[in-house]
């Protein structure tokens, strides 16, 4: 599969407060935006545990988006600071786990701004479609005559010379 | 009696080392007299360590006749996955004993790397190494005898229940006496509890921890050669990553307590999935700073290594359990 033909599937977390109903306005006013992001809502960017991220990723996904209220706009007074420094965080780690730094984005989007999330979830569907597949489960996958490998212990056990107890 | 059992009415009892360094099997004999306990209620009849036995007698064995089979170290070769099918399938019970079988432990860190690099560091770059040919190992070698085999070595280290089905999991590098002496006694009071479970407590180590805590506010993470910690104050509200807050009791906060930060040996907590995330989480939570700059800053300065920080003994059983591979889906050949 070249990467043209390839579609990004994204993972969004969107607060309830501000990005998912900007994601909601962006519908109203029609404008257009990439179909990739599967959107979730949560209560708030701070209800996003980096267990969420690295479960999207370890189950397919090639990207994922979180989506909270400017900092200072929180509706739970600080909650989305604390998504920020959990952001910082996991993208802290995720470099050490090989995993581009594109693919994981932050994005403040307040509930007027339909515009500037449609825009932002463009730009990152395009970045992850130049980046290609994660497609994470296959690391783990071994490649080779594995099977027959573990077998074999059974294998020569079975034709070694029995030795009298 | 079931039929398994021995004429002598004791049960079956075998203990197995993968990729591990010999510690569970230490702390096993940790539990000091009492081994004659042990040996009063099972016939050992596989223990590499400490008894004489044959693979090749448990192959002959009937299915399910050994009663008890405590399986410590991560699998990390074709052979060692072998003998985690085998004792499987002849166990009653078998449990993940020690974090490299649970969560594949210290050998699992070799997930940050692959094998080709793995050999290429130990069969020409140590200093140590004196290779000219370059020869590494095969796993088919032809002989005039015949063909000879060594193990395959995987790419990725697997916890045993990546494996095959595992009924418990006793944790810690290595477990404690006093916890390997309460499984067995539940397990001969036959007292478990719902397989599946980890044997344990359901606390943190916090929980066991002497030192007192008060609010976390952190504006600078340490490492621990650069302060002498404070021994009546919690470690990490004093800057130093200390995983106590991730991770499961059962030690007695052994680390903490002589002022030398929790690494995490136990494993996550009850109901929690991913020993490294719960850890990112809980150290955000506590970073003093509300600017994005000073936050990296902070986190890049204060935590060089966060796969060594946070996934010390849990990289297999994470998540994501190694660093990215190859992005083709393919696989790596030999």
């Amino acid at each position: 599969m070249s990467n043209n033909d390839f579609e990004p599937r994204i993972v969004g977390f969107f607060c309830n407060w501000c990005s998912y109903r900007a994601a909601d306005l962006a519908g109203t006013a029609r404008i257009k935006y990439q179909p990739n992001v599967r959107i979730i809502r949560v209560m708030c960017s701070g209800r996003v545990d980096p267990t969420f991220v690295l479960k999207a990723l370890a189950l397919g996904a090639d990207g994922v988006l979180i989506a909270g209220c400017h900092p200072g706009e929180c509706h739970y007074l600080e909650q989305n600071y604390k998504a920020m420094r959990r952001y910082a965080m996991l993208k802290h780690t995720l470099r050490f786990f090989g995993v581009e730094e594109e693919r994981i984005r932050l994005q403040w989007a307040s509930a007027a701004e339909g515009v500037q999330l449609a825009q932002a979830i463009n730009e990152m569907v395009d970045q992850v479609r130049q980046l290609g597949p994660l497609n994470w489960p296959a690391q783990w996958a071994e490649n080779g005559r594995i099977e027959a490998a573990i077998e074999r212990p059974a294998e020569e056990h079975a034709e070694a010379m029995e030795v009298p107890a | 009696m079931s039929d398994s059992e021995a004429s002598n009415g004791k049960g079956k009892l075998a203990l197995y080392w993968a990729a591990s360094c010999g510690g569970c099997d230490i702390n096993t004999l940790g539990i000091n007299e009492k081994i004659l306990d042990v040996a009063a209620a099972f016939d050992i009849v596989l223990w590499p360590v400490a008894v004489d036995a044959k693979v090749r007698s448990i192959e002959k064995m009937p299915d399910k006749n050994i009663d008890l089979c405590l399986f410590n170290g991560a699998i990390r070769t074709s052979e060692q996955e072998y003998m985690a099918r085998l004792l499987r399938q002849k166990s009653k019970v078998l449990v993940a004993f020690g974090s490299c079988a649970y969560e594949g432990g210290i050998p699992a860190l070799a997930n940050m790397n692959s094998r080709e690099e793995i050999f290429q560091t130990a069969y020409h770059d140590t200093p140590s190494t004196d290779n000219p040919q370059g020869t590494r190992p095969q796993t088919e070698t032809e002989v005039p005898e015949g063909t000879l085999y060594l193990p395959f070595f995987y790419d990725t280290v697997k916890t045993l229940d990546q494996c095959v089905a595992v009924e418990y999991y006793l944790p810690g590098c290595p477990p404690e006496p006093e916890r390997i002496w309460d499984a067995i006694v539940a397990i001969l009071e036959n007292k478990l509890p719902p397989p599946g479970s980890v044997i344990g407590a359901i606390t943190t180590v916090c929980d066991e921890c002497p030192r007192t805590r008060t609010e976390k506010k952190i504006k600078e993470f340490k490492r621990t050669w650069e302060i002498i910690p404070d021994p009546e104050i919690c470690l990490l509200e004093q800057g130093i990553v200390c995983c106590g807050i991730a991770t499961r009791a059962g030690c007695g906060a052994n680390c903490p307590t002589v002022g030398s930060p929790c690494i995490g040996c136990y494993g996550p907590n009850e109901g929690v999935e991913d020993f490294g995330s719960r850890m990112m989480s809980a150290l955000a939570s506590v970073i003093d700073s509300e600017d994005p700059q000073e936050i990296d800053r902070i986190i890049r300065e204060g935590i060089p290594d966060p796969i060594g920080s946070f996934y010390r003994f849990s990289l297999a059983h994470s998540l994501l359990r190694r660093k990215v591979l190859i992005h083709d889906g393919k696989g790596v050949t030999v």
